[in-house]
């Protein structure tokens, strides 16, 4: 192996620079679609609750609601997407450019892509669960309401989607070098 | 965590919670109320109660009905709620839940001993005992004859025996020491919640603070105002008053002392929320107090639903106002609310059935 250390030979530093740049791209893409599905996941399963104990008594809730649980899935279907479009950055290196400067930085955005993207959806999921929550029982109570807190869910929505953007636009530094 | 269980609370306890707020819905809101006061006959009152969530209930009673039958059937329904809402429970909401009926055990107790102090028959008296606070062997208070056996026979297999501790005394029951028995217990009782509320933390310790302080200091103002005139000394007075509560312990110290209604008014307004209560009684009139208070416990439970919860002077304001979904007091709230509401519908169905509708208006608590 003819790798370059960057640093002195025991620092942390250079562990950390020893640490394959594909180790971290896959737990990026890993956590790209994990989290974002369990941002989703929670998301869904606030709302739910709430709305199948609110339609007992009000069951003409039921259709309009499934809009929190579209809105929490979508946070799902873009963690998917980005995984998708991450796992087609990630090109093989020959083993003498594996610790290239180049390579490491191709590494590192694709793991810090996977990364925004998770958190943002892991919480845009939260967001628009708890809302979806308090739109079904509001809307139970009173059904003007309803269209009044979709647009709150609406922002909240644009919380993954800006975490995709970046994501994207951070996934697309991943070049590895060439031979 | 404080302000963060809006991410745990639904895996346990969403769906209730939704049930709950639907319940709360179909409680009877002034137009209800104006349009029973309206009735010439209990049969009328029928009538407009199958419109409401009460219709299922009272339909296959045969005319000529009692105003009993009518509360007794909805009574049943509040049970049926209970009961639902308790059998899809899971601790801690469950222990909860299960805190609200203590008050109605209590209040069973003291029902048959008193009965039985009087003569009446067993079964006549477990007739008249309210459904929530029922438990096996409830029929055996009617042998005993002090405190100690009261505890040893029955009362020591239930829920209730740990608020025993102040109150065994091998003194006969008369219907002092019966009294005084039941405001100990309930004292217990209400500390026993309070604590439990404060291990819960969250929203829910802070609004059922509010709540059962409130309740505290409501039943410290009636123990002070029955017992004025009796032979209950300061001290034992003083005993039966709760340890929280906006009163404790100053205004535990001046309403002991107290020896008659001015007085009391005099003790009550130096602290704001009760000022209003008794500003709105000219002097004299003790009467519109149960009114007064009922009115504000009825206030203060809309307000565990909605948005704003009242607190003097804190620091903290900040977080309180958006968490009030996720918490445990909306139960109590609606219980309280439901049981509200059947002392009105009595009430109304008692003024119906003697012809005195003039007087509705004295005793009804309006809730929305």
């Amino acid at each position: 192996m003819s790798g370059v250390a960057l640093t002195h030979a025991s620092s942390w530093g250079a562990a950390l620079v020893r640490i394959s740049p594909y180790t971290f791209s896959a737990i990026g893409i890993a956590i790209s679609i994990g989290v974002s599905v369990l941002g989703a996941a929670w998301g869904i399963y606030i709302t739910g609750s709430s709305l199948i104990g609110a339609a007992i008594e009000a069951p003409r809730i039921t259709s309009k609601n499934l809009i929190s649980v579209i809105f929490c899935e979508a946070v799902a279907i873009y963690g998917v997407i980005v995984a998708i479009i991450l796992q087609t950055k990630l090109e093989s290196v020959p083993s003498s450019k594996m610790y290239d400067p180049e390579s490491l930085r191709a590494g590192y955005a694709i793991f810090a892509s996977g990364i925004i993207v998770g958190f943002a959806n892991l919480v845009c999921g939260l967001c628009v669960g708890i809302i979806g929550s308090s739109c079904a029982l509001s809307d139970a109570q009173n059904s003007t309401l309803f269209v009044k807190i979709l647009v709150i869910e609406i922002f909240g929505s644009a919380l993954g989607l800006f975490g995709v953007i970046v994501g994207i636009i951070m996934s697309a530094q991943a070049t590895w070098p060439t031979k | 965590m404080y302000g963060f269980e809006a991410l745990t609370f639904n895996i346990h306890g969403g769906y209730l919670e939704a049930i709950v707020r639907g319940h709360r819905a179909g409680l009877l809101t002034t137009a209800d109320y104006n349009n029973l006061c309206q009735c010439e006959n209990l049969d009328d009152i029928k009538m407009h109660l199958s419109a409401t969530k009460y219709g299922s209930y009272l339909q296959n009673e045969p005319s000529p009905l009692h105003t009993t039958t009518i509360v007794e059937k909805c009574t049943l329904k509040l049970v049926d709620d209970y009961k639902h809402m308790l059998c899809q429970a899971t601790e801690p909401m469950s222990t909860f839940l299960e805190y609200i009926r203590y008050g109605h055990m209590i209040d069973n107790v003291v029902l048959i001993v008193t009965g039985t102090l009087h003569e009446r028959d067993v079964q006549e008296l477990i007739e008249k005992c309210h459904p929530l606070g029922m438990f096996d062997s409830i029929a055996t208070l009617a042998v005993a004859q002090n405190m100690r056996e009261l505890y040893r026979l029955v009362l020591v297999d239930t829920p209730l025996a740990p608020y025993f501790s102040e109150c065994l005394t091998s003194e006969d029951l008369d219907d002092m020491n019966i009294e005084i028995m039941r405001n100990t217990l309930y004292k217990a009782y209400l500390e026993d919640f309070y604590k439990f509320c404060q291990k819960l933390g969250g929203a829910t310790s802070e609004i059922m603070s509010d709540l059962l302080a409130f309740e505290a200091d409501r039943r410290a103002v009636n123990i002070t105002i029955n017992s004025i005139g009796t032979e209950l000394t300061r001290e034992d007075r003083k005993k039966l008053y709760s340890n929280f509560g906006l009163l404790y312990p100053y205004g535990h110290e001046e309403l002991a002392i107290c020896e008659d209604i001015d007085q009391v008014r005099g003790v009550m307004e130096k602290y704001p929320p009760y000022q209003a209560i008794f500003s709105k009684m000219s002097y004299g009139e003790s009467q519109m107090l149960d009114k007064a208070f009922y009115e504000e416990e009825v206030r203060r439970l809309c307000l565990a639903f909605e948005q704003q919860i009242l607190r003097s002077l804190i620091l903290t304001m900040v977080v309180t106002n958006w968490v009030l979904q996720f918490h445990y007091a909306v139960f109590f709230a609606y219980m309280r609310l439901r049981e509200q509401e059947i002392r009105n519908l009595m009430w109304i169905s008692e003024c119906v059935a003697q012809n005195q509708k003039s007087r509705i208006h004295d005793s009804v608590v309006y809730m929305f």
